[in-house]
């Protein structure tokens, strides 16, 4: 059961720190065992999917719910389950290594395994729900390794502008997938792919797309979301490999490519993915080239990437969708390659910056090599995988329906920008002159190795022989489309006008590299325009959000009793009062029939409130509140509920007593409102009391419904076993309230103990004392 | 501020605790045909231990309590509240469904309810007395 393999890996998260123990510094290698382990079983099913189109693995979770843990295994899903697997196996080798002796190192594994089993289970989820579910885990855990290094303010900042971009972004997603869910009438994706209605014709599709797009774009840092992306590279550099390149940033992609058969096609689909994506894929490499940083380069370089997978997506054609499954392998590959080579980098000179490295080749020849032949995929030169993608992303963007030249134009440039980019990732390092870095550079150490070696070797593999790739492209490419269909890839496409731009793109690509320090000189004039970005304006969002929620905390949350209170009643004036007497009438429809005895008690009780309002001592306040208490237990019990009589008379009784206790505590009794605001006081009092007594009144004489204690009664005995009916209710009707209720009466006293002892603990007494009064009455003495 | 060692009020808290406490149980255990059940026999048995406070102080009803933490029992009273809720679950019933078994020498009633309703007294009577006592032993140390 590949559900309960999904698991598993939720299950080795909460186990790593124990495997630490036993297994030391080769636990990485251990926990790699089951992405290696889980891929093999994909590549043993990618023949059946391949023939059969899809597999579903059923497994019902919360069936009243119609949420269930079922797994739908066609191409797309295979493919990212492959990439997933695969590179995670690699990265968790190769972390193993660049985080060896990392005291932190438990923490690490545990994020990062919960990390690749939401991801699973995200790309194999059949139940919509239970998609959202994964996807909002692969956020969480995407802000733990964002995180990781947790000292540093900046890591912090940039995990929690990743987490609030993610999941605001997880929120428009759960709304689009509700309206999906209600909309087709199924919560399952092979479901709703089978349906005889067309989505695109309801009237609610254009909010429903509206907010899935949202979703996956914000995960997919589309612009104007991109700018989280290049800031998570504060994660350690596996992390920016495996889910800031290779996997959790596609998870958008994934969504929208799983999406594209029900949803796809539309004017409004067409147009914002192609503009959207096109956007996205030229700034993203127009703002790589400005940076030094290494992982800042990669990361817009990814964001480039991300770009033109929505904007193939968003054409649409079987050519575009051919060249989408094409690019998102390549770059998987070369991009999880370079991102492990600058680690690399990182860990060896003790830089991330490439101007300061140089000439490195010698001393590192295996980095260096690989570090060419990953880049070579990246810039998209023959016979490596990425000049398939590449060739493919140009033949559809001529092709493209809607906005073909300004799609052109910017395919182009973010061609020949990346060419750049790669050069510079390729070349900077390793060749020219050896400066000085802060560490002396070695070749890094085999584990390291293995895992870039392995991706850019597969670039080169499947570039030479994309024959391979035949049958996964095809079931990949069906999925897409919704309909079976054949497809491959292939090396040469002959002499033609993507060849050209290709070849053209080199050219310019390779003469910007030669200048790059000039330009990079130059684009620092944007700098200004570039402060005012996306990230700006996420920046005022969240200043203003802080702004906010200070003004209501100093409105509603200002520490005075008497202030929440007001707020409270005033609130429930507005809600209760408004429902009750503009939206319905006050009722009173019964006969008042009221005795002596009845009336004595009664107005004793409202002499207690009246005596406690405007009682001149602590003391007098206190017994005149019990004086009303007590006269309520009276009710109680001449109403024949004894149970509720004696619970009010014990009540009353404690209260007193902690009252008692707390008396002597409290500041001098004084007058410290003004007379107008005990007005206000009053009236509030007053039109509370008034509502409340409206309400039940209106209450008691309206009956919509048969009441249920006739079968309280009834059945107390025979069911419940008992003849206090009250206890029935308490321990057995209404169990669950009780047992809630427990918890809260449990949490108070634990709150009350707490702050006691606290305040206790913290200073000397005399001082405590003195603090208290100051703190409760700033006015007073 | 609360001063202990009246005559009175000692003599009485000693010989009203235990009455007091013993009648917690039996409104505990008679609660569910009768008047009484866990929450009022919670606060009786916590009215015991507060009229013990009173008059003896913090110290002495410590040991009286030997080794058990008010806050203990709220533990365990809500311990007791989930006990009472799975075996019902195990039999494949709804969650919560009460179970009720006959002790046949003593033809006692013994019941999911009673476990709960022990449950609901206990987290009562810690609660209101960690609480109280926790009032106390701030007050005991200030001058």
């Amino acid at each position: 059961m590949i559900q309960l393999a999904v698991l598993l890996g939720f299950v080795l998260a909460a186990a790593s720190p124990l495997l630490h123990r036993w297994c030391g510094d080769r636990t990485s290698s251990v926990l790699a065992l089951f992405p290696a382990l889980l891929a093999v079983w994909l590549l043993l099913q990618a023949p059946t999917v391949v023939a059969d189109g899809a597999m579903l693995l059923e497994w019902a979770w919360v069936p009243s719910l119609s949420i269930s843990l079922s797994f739908l295994l066609d191409g797309l899903s295979l493919l990212f389950g492959l990439l997933i697997t695969g590179i995670g196996a690699c990265v968790l080798v190769y972390a193993g290594e660049y985080l060896k002796g990392h005291p932190d190192l438990p923490r690490f594994h545990i994020a990062l395994m919960a990390f690749m089993a939401s991801m699973l289970g995200l790309v194999m989820a059949d139940g919509l729900l239970t998609l959202f579910v994964f996807w909002e885990l692969t956020s969480i855990t995407s802000y733990l390794l964002i995180g990781f290094n947790h000292s540093d303010v900046e890591a912090r900042k940039s995990a929690r502008q990743g987490l609030f971009v993610t999941v605001g972004g997880g929120l428009a997603l759960m709304a689009g997938l509700t309206l999906l869910g209600v909309v087709s009438g199924s919560w399952s994706l092979h479901e709703i792919g089978e349906l005889d209605i067309d989505l695109r014709e309801h009237a609610l599709y254009t909010p429903m797309l509206i907010c899935l797009l949202l979703g996956a774009f914000t995960k997919s840092a589309q612009f104007p979301f991109h700018f989280w992306l290049p800031n998570a590279m504060a994660a350690p550099t596996p992390v920016s490999a495996y889910l800031h390149s290779a996997t959790m940033v596609k998870a958008g992609i994934y969504l929208l490519a799983r999406l594209q058969p029900e949803l796809g096609g539309t004017e409004l689909w067409v147009n914002t993915l192609t503009l959207v994506g096109g956007v996205t894929m030229f700034t993203g490499a127009f703002m790589a080239i400005q940076f030094t940083n290494i992982k800042k380069l990669l990361a817009y370089s990814t964001i480039m990437a991300l770009g033109t997978l929505t904007l193939l997506l968003g054409i649409g054609t079987q050519g575009a969708i051919v060249a989408f499954v094409g690019f998102l392998l390549a770059h998987s590959l070369y991009k999880g390659a370079l991102f492990m080579v600058a680690g690399i980098l990182d860990h060896e000179t003790g830089t991330k910056d490439v101007t300061v490295m140089g000439g490195l080749r010698p001393l590192m020849p295996i980095t260096a090599g690989v570090a060419l032949l990953a880049a070579l995929s990246l810039a998209g030169v023959p016979p490596l995988l990425g000049f398939i993608g590449k060739e493919l992303m140009f033949e559809s963007v001529l092709g493209a329906s809607r906005f073909r030249g300004f799609l052109i134009v910017l395919a182009f440039a973010a061609a020949f920008l990346m060419i750049a980019v790669a050069a510079v990732v390729a070349l900077r390092p390793f060749y020219g002159k050896r400066h000085q870095t802060p560490r002396v550079p070695h070749e890094a150490p085999l584990a390291m190795l293995i895992g870039p070696a392995l991706l850019a070797g597969l670039s080169l593999i499947l570039g030479v022989a994309p024959s391979l790739l035949t049958g996964l492209v095809s079931s990949t490419v069906s999925a897409v489309v919704g309909e079976p269909v054949e497809a491959y890839l292939s090396l040469w496409h002959g002499v033609n006008l993507p060849l050209v731009m290709s070849v053209v793109s080199l050219g310019l690509g390779y003469w910007l590299f030669r200048h790059w320090d000039r330009v990079r000189g130059k684009l620092l004039l944007l700098a200004p325009i570039m402060r005012n970005g996306p990230e700006a304006g996420y920046e005022a969002i969240m200043a203003a959000f802080v702004r906010f929620s200070e003004w209501q905390t100093r409105l509603l949350q200002n520490g005075y009793m008497r202030n929440y209170i007001l707020v409270m009643l005033l609130t429930l004036i507005g809600l209760v009062g408004t429902s009750l007497l503009v939206r319905h009438s006050p009722i009173i429809a019964f006969e008042f029939d009221v005795r002596f005895h009845e009336a004595v008690v009664v107005g004793t009780m409202a002499m207690g409130a009246l005596f406690a309002a405007i009682a001149r001592s602590r003391l007098g306040a206190v017994v005149s509140v019990g004086a009303m208490g007590f006269s309520i237990a009276m009710i109680f019990i001449l109403f024949s509920a004894p149970d509720l009589g004696i619970t009010q008379l014990l009540v009353e009784t404690l209260t007193v007593i902690l009252l008692v206790l707390v008396l002597f505590r409290l500041p001098r009794f004084s007058n410290l409102s003004t007379s107008l605001e005990r007005i206000r006081d009053g009236l509030v009092a007053a039109t509370v009391g008034i509502l409340i007594c409206l309400l039940i009144l209106t209450a008691w004489s309206i009956q919509q419904f048969e009441p249920i204690s006739g079968y309280m009664v009834e059945n107390s005995v025979p069911l419940g076993h008992g003849l206090n009916i009250v206890n029935v209710i308490l321990v057995d009707y209404r169990a669950l309230d009780t047992l809630g209720e427990m918890f809260v009466l449990a949490l108070a006293a634990i709150g009350v103990i707490a702050m006691l002892k606290l305040r206790h603990d913290a200073s000397p007494p005399s001082v405590t004392e003195g603090k208290k009064t100051a703190a409760k009455e700033p006015y007073d003495g | 501020m609360v001063k202990s060692g009246t005559l009175i009020l000692n003599t009485a808290a000693r010989f009203l605790m235990p009455l007091q406490l013993l009648f917690s149980v039996f409104l505990l255990l008679r609660g569910h045909d009768e008047p009484g059940g866990g929450f009022i026999a919670g606060l009786v048995a916590a009215g015991a231990f507060t009229l013990y406070l009173f008059a003896f102080g913090v110290t002495a009803t410590k040991e009286v309590l030997r080794m058990v933490d008010p806050r203990d029992l709220i533990g365990v009273g809500l311990l007791l509240g989930m006990i009472s809720v799975f075996p019902a679950w195990f039999l494949d019933q709804p969650f919560l469904t009460a179970q009720w078994w006959t002790i046949p020498v003593i033809d006692f009633k013994a019941s999911t309810p009673l476990i709960f309703d022990i449950g609901v007294y206990l987290a009562v009577l810690g609660s209101v007395t960690g609480m109280v006592m926790t009032l106390m032993e701030v007050d005991k140390d200030e001058p």
